[in-house]
């Protein structure tokens, strides 16, 4: 690849000649002396791509395989294709429609409280006042907590008799909840605990999003004697949304697939496998109960499900990336 | 809007302004300022949340003082009676825990190691050049953030199972680099887009070739990128549990999620033990992700889609 001199060596025809193709600008195609193949973006991007078609593309396609097959612990070295049943099973289930039903709530409410929560704390945190750092720091570090240890933390926390949130609610007055061992207790539990999680980085990408407003715009509309709300609704709220709908669409994608909490402070699902969401249900029913074929069937059909609400996003960051 | 035509360098991003500030005083007040108080519903806001935000650490930390025969307390102190530091002890003395600590660096330096020097090339070859398969490959590494789980895991398992290679770091380094690494590029691409063209342009000028151009002009720049990146990928490895419990059994080779997990499976007894691990194990990525903090609005906002 040593097609490089020294500055110093290199003749002035050669500097003139090498002048042209110096922007590799994507927008224009390769520039035109260069439309001959050029190596170097191959050289670069290749061992990622392999690496990626290694590690990703092809564990993936084994699951598209193995989603056809009746493989499971009887029959693990000796499957056979099956054609569409565990897809129809996965359809035919019960259980797929009330865990996706607590799917859709579970991303709801997280999303819901981590965009509000997360754009909240970065107005207040965007104004002047003293100390502001220190608050920011103090409010991130439940995103710099390790996602497992936040878990076990809360599933700590949420002990019956010795936990810390019904000794507080004791304090108040209120009589303990049966966090651990009731089915929606364990989804509220599971809930709290995923927006104590996620809040930080909804204010961070808020607070970087509203740092790029212009002070002028709120100059100008003081000037207007717009209230507060008006600020809010016509000049924060709009700006802010080309920052926060990559970022919220991201988070319905992770907390969706988000696994970790509700695995972990429901103890695998408990009371007795209800506390689930589609993933960690497709996790049970894959690696506990090896129903190889079935499990990734089921890991398809949630995989499609995000494909089809991410597709436009998908798009747009393509339409753009090939902007740059 | 007046204001700031007639005078856009008296506005700081901060608001401050520095001249002019008869003409904007008597008609602007700075945005950003706030009564006195709204400042004091603002302090108890924040504060209020803060509390949310350190309470469940500072329990943590409590229960890992506590004394091995008060580890059920009622008490909500925050440095229990006969506050001890047994359990860190422990930790070190009686249980296995820098072998832990020692497999986890191991494999989160080895995935950072692949991530960080794969994105690096591939997201400058992403932001800067158009070559076949690049559309497929972007999509491909979108397409990643929406598999669940299991999606990789479960192929994953049954092939290291086939290929004889289970319960060792392979899979392990496999599934987080495969975690990791999209989201690497997709970071790297994001800073590379930001680095203006015409240092290039002016490199090539001056007779740089183009790869001189990528490792002398534009690599450099990167740093910091690439230190979010690194951050990144190494906490990825470090705080994942769920993979780990699939592909590891062999206790020897337990990396610092599996043995503080084993802790809590009986709260009563390693209460204490497990707190005090949650500690250690929380304490260097919370430094690090604090002291890089600074970085991240950027590096997120980079990173993310523009529009």
């Amino acid at each position: 690849m040593s097609t490089a001199e020294s500055p110093v060596e290199m003749s002035a025809d050669a500097r003139l000649a090498s002048t042209p193709p110096v922007s590799p600008r994507p927008t224009n195609g390769l520039s035109k002396t260069k439309e001959k193949f050029s190596a170097i973006p191959y050289i670069y991007a290749a061992p990622s791509l392999v690496v990626m078609l290694a590690i990703v593309l092809y564990p993936f396609l084994y699951n598209v395989v193995v989603s056809f097959s009746n493989m499971n612990l009887d029959h693990f070295r000796d499957w056979q294709f099956i054609g569409l049943r565990n897809y129809l099973n996965v359809f035919t289930d019960a259980d797929f429609y009330r865990f996706f039903g607590k799917t859709l709530l579970w991303t709801a409410i997280n999303i819901f409280f981590h965009v509000t929560i997360g754009v909240f704390l970065a107005i207040l945190l965007n104004k002047n006042i003293k100390g502001k750092n220190i608050f920011r720091v103090f409010l991130i570090l439940p995103w710099a907590v390790p996602q497992y240890i936040t878990a076990l933390n809360w599933r700590g926390l949420f002990n019956f008799e010795y936990g810390a949130v019904n000794l507080i609610l004791a304090k108040f007055g209120i009589a303990p909840v049966q966090w651990l061992s009731s089915e929606w207790g364990t989804f509220a539990a599971c809930c709290i605990t995923n927006i104590w999680l996620g809040f930080p980085f909804m204010m961070i990408v808020a607070l970087g999003g509203l740092q790029s407003i212009p002070d002028a715009l709120y100059e100008a509309a003081d000037i207007d004697g717009a209230s507060w709300y008006d600020k809010l609704v016509n000049i924060t709220i709009p700006l802010l949304r080309p920052v926060m709908i990559p970022a919220i669409t991201l988070g319905v994608v992770w907390t969706f697939n988000n696994f970790n909490v509700v695995w972990l402070v429901s103890n695998s699902g408990q009371p007795s496998d209800k506390t689930h969401i589609l993933v960690s249900w497709v996790y049970k029913v894959g690696l506990n109960y090896f129903r190889i074929g079935y499990a990734a069937a089921f890991s398809m059909v949630i995989f499609l499900m995000l494909l089809a609400f991410g597709w436009n996003f998908i798009k747009k960051t393509k339409a753009t990336s090939s902007v740059y | 809007m007046e204001t700031a035509e007639l005078n856009p360098k008296t506005i700081r991003p901060n608001g401050v302004s520095t001249n002019g500030r008869a003409v904007k005083a008597a008609a602007v007040k700075n945005p950003r300022d706030v009564s006195p108080a709204a400042k004091v519903w603002i302090y108890i806001v924040l504060t209020l949340f803060s509390l949310f935000a350190i309470f469940p650490i500072l329990q943590v930390f409590t229960i890992s003082l506590r004394p091995g025969d008060k580890l059920l307390s009622t008490n909500l102190e925050l440095i229990p009676d006969g506050a001890t530091l047994d359990a860190y002890v422990t930790l070190f003395t009686a249980r296995p825990f820098l072998k832990w600590m020692f497999n986890s660096v191991l494999v989160s330096l080895i995935v950072t190691f692949f991530s960080v020097g794969l994105a690096s090339t591939a997201g400058y070859a992403f932001s800067r050049y158009k070559f076949y398969g690049r559309d497929s490959g972007m999509i491909l590494l979108i397409a990643t953030q929406m598999f669940p789980v299991t999606m990789l895991l479960l192929p994953l398992f049954i092939m290291l199972i086939k290929l004889g290679v289970y319960d060792s770091y392979i899979g392990l380094i496999i599934a987080y680099t495969a975690t990791a690494l999209p989201f690497c590029i997709w970071q790297m691409k994001g800073f590379y887009d930001t680095i203006p063209r015409s240092l290039e342009e002016s490199a090539r000028i001056d007779g740089c070739s183009e790869v001189q151009t990528f490792w002398k002009i534009v690599f450099p720049l990167a740093q910091p990128a690439l230190v979010i990146t690194a951050l990144f990928s190494f906490m990825t490895a470090w705080s994942e549990y769920l993979v780990a419990a699939v592909l590891v059994q062999d206790q020897s080779l337990f990396t610092l999620p599996m043995g503080l997990k084993g802790f809590q499976s009986d709260l009563e007894v390693s209460w204490g033990l497990y707190s005090a691990g949650a500690m250690l194990v929380s304490l260097p990525v919370v430094i690090l992700f604090i002291a890089l903090s600074r970085y991240l609005v950027s590096g997120l906002t980079l990173g993310s889609v523009k529009e």
